[in-house]
């Protein structure tokens, strides 16, 4: 009978091992697909603008596309000034649609292997988090100085109120990358479980029922294929709302008080 | 009690929070329909903002998923 438990995909296996200064460095599965997202979101985007034409073809439609996507969001929301921050928020967009989506892959390269999605990882979805904000802390306070202070006051506050509300917006400001990463790691990691659940009933179903229970196995099988398609919706859904939030963050840090 | 009972009794209650999550996400697309069938054309500038709502309220009901799945697998 196979193994149906729905935590086993998320174990990290080392692919190479590499001990340095003490530190397990190894080359892991997670490394493996890091570095297949980085490579594949940079040999898309040179191949597809690599005709470089006035009226796109195709592929240099599909990548103007999601730059004026990003560049449009970034626009709305933090303004002009807020462009400088595009590669950032264009990387990061990419990387974790990229990401999510590489982990919807069953099979990955055949089967037998199956894929990783890293953003079900807390340590991943932290690091990009606290990238953010730590970007909106240091950029924040090198451009307005105090002023940033001036982020935790809304404007339009009565007086006797203010000592409350200057709290709730420290502590709410505290909590940003908590909510940030979170937010990510749990949509990919829920998923991704309940995916495995469902898959697991019709392996569960068969074993129980022998040949009657692979027809009756048509159910949770529609199941999981609607599951699927709702996890590719949520992939792409949770990318966007982690660059939109990042832009709101950053327009904090260029415009405090607003 | 033992502690496997209580893993799953704890994941069970940790599920509860999720009612409020949903009544938020239909309150977000009840809200934005109803604004739709008053103002048609004003409907798809709004379309950004439903979703980034959507997806912040759910996130509230996916934070009680994950003390759930702690509960159970952690």
């Amino acid at each position: 009978m196979a193994d149906t438990n729905p935590i086993k995909q998320f174990e990290v296996h080392e692919v190479f091992q590499f001990e340095a200064f003490g530190l397990n460095l190894a080359f892991t599965n997670s490394s493996f697909f890091m570095v297949l997202t980085t490579l594949m979101t940079i040999v898309l985007f040179t191949v597809a603008m690599g005709s470089r034409a006035t009226v796109p073809n195709r592929a240099q439609s599909v990548a103007e596309i999601i730059y004026g996507f990003v560049a449009d969001m970034l626009r709305s929301t933090a303004g002009s000034e807020g462009l400088r921050f595009f590669p950032f928020v264009f990387t990061l967009f990419t990387f974790i649609l990229v990401a999510n989506m590489l982990g919807m892959f069953p099979y990955f390269p055949a089967p037998g292997w199956h894929s990783f999605t890293i953003t079900s990882h807390i340590i991943v979805t932290v690091a990009l988090a606290m990238a953010v904000w730590l970007t909106v802390l240091v950029y924040g306070v090198f451009k307005n100085g105090f002023g940033f202070l001036k982020l935790f006051k809304p404007s339009g506050v009565p007086g006797y109120i203010l000592p409350f509300v200057v709290l709730i917006e420290v502590i709410s400001f505290l909590s940003r990358p908590v909510s940030h990463s979170v937010r990510l790691f749990a949509n990919m990691l829920a998923g991704h479980i309940l995916l495995k659940v469902f898959a697991g009933f019709i392996v569960m179903l068969a074993g129980a029922l022998g040949a009657a229970g692979y027809l009756v196995g048509i159910l949770p099988f529609a199941m999981t294929l609607a599951l699927t398609a709702l996890e590719f919706l949520v992939a792409f859904l949770q990318a966007y709302v982690f660059a939109i939030l990042t832009c709101i963050y950053l327009s904090d840090a260029l415009h405090p008080g607003h | 009690m033992e502690a496997e009972a209580a893993r799953y009794i704890g994941a069970g209650l940790a599920c509860l929070g999720m009612l409020g999550a949903a009544i938020g996400v239909g309150n977000i697309f009840g809200s934005f329909l109803q604004g739709a069938m008053r103002n048609p054309s004003a409907a798809q500038q709004q379309f950004g903002n439903l979703i980034f709502g959507f997806a912040v309220t759910e996130a509230l009901g996916i934070f009680s998923l994950l003390i759930a799945l702690l509960a159970l697998f952690g």
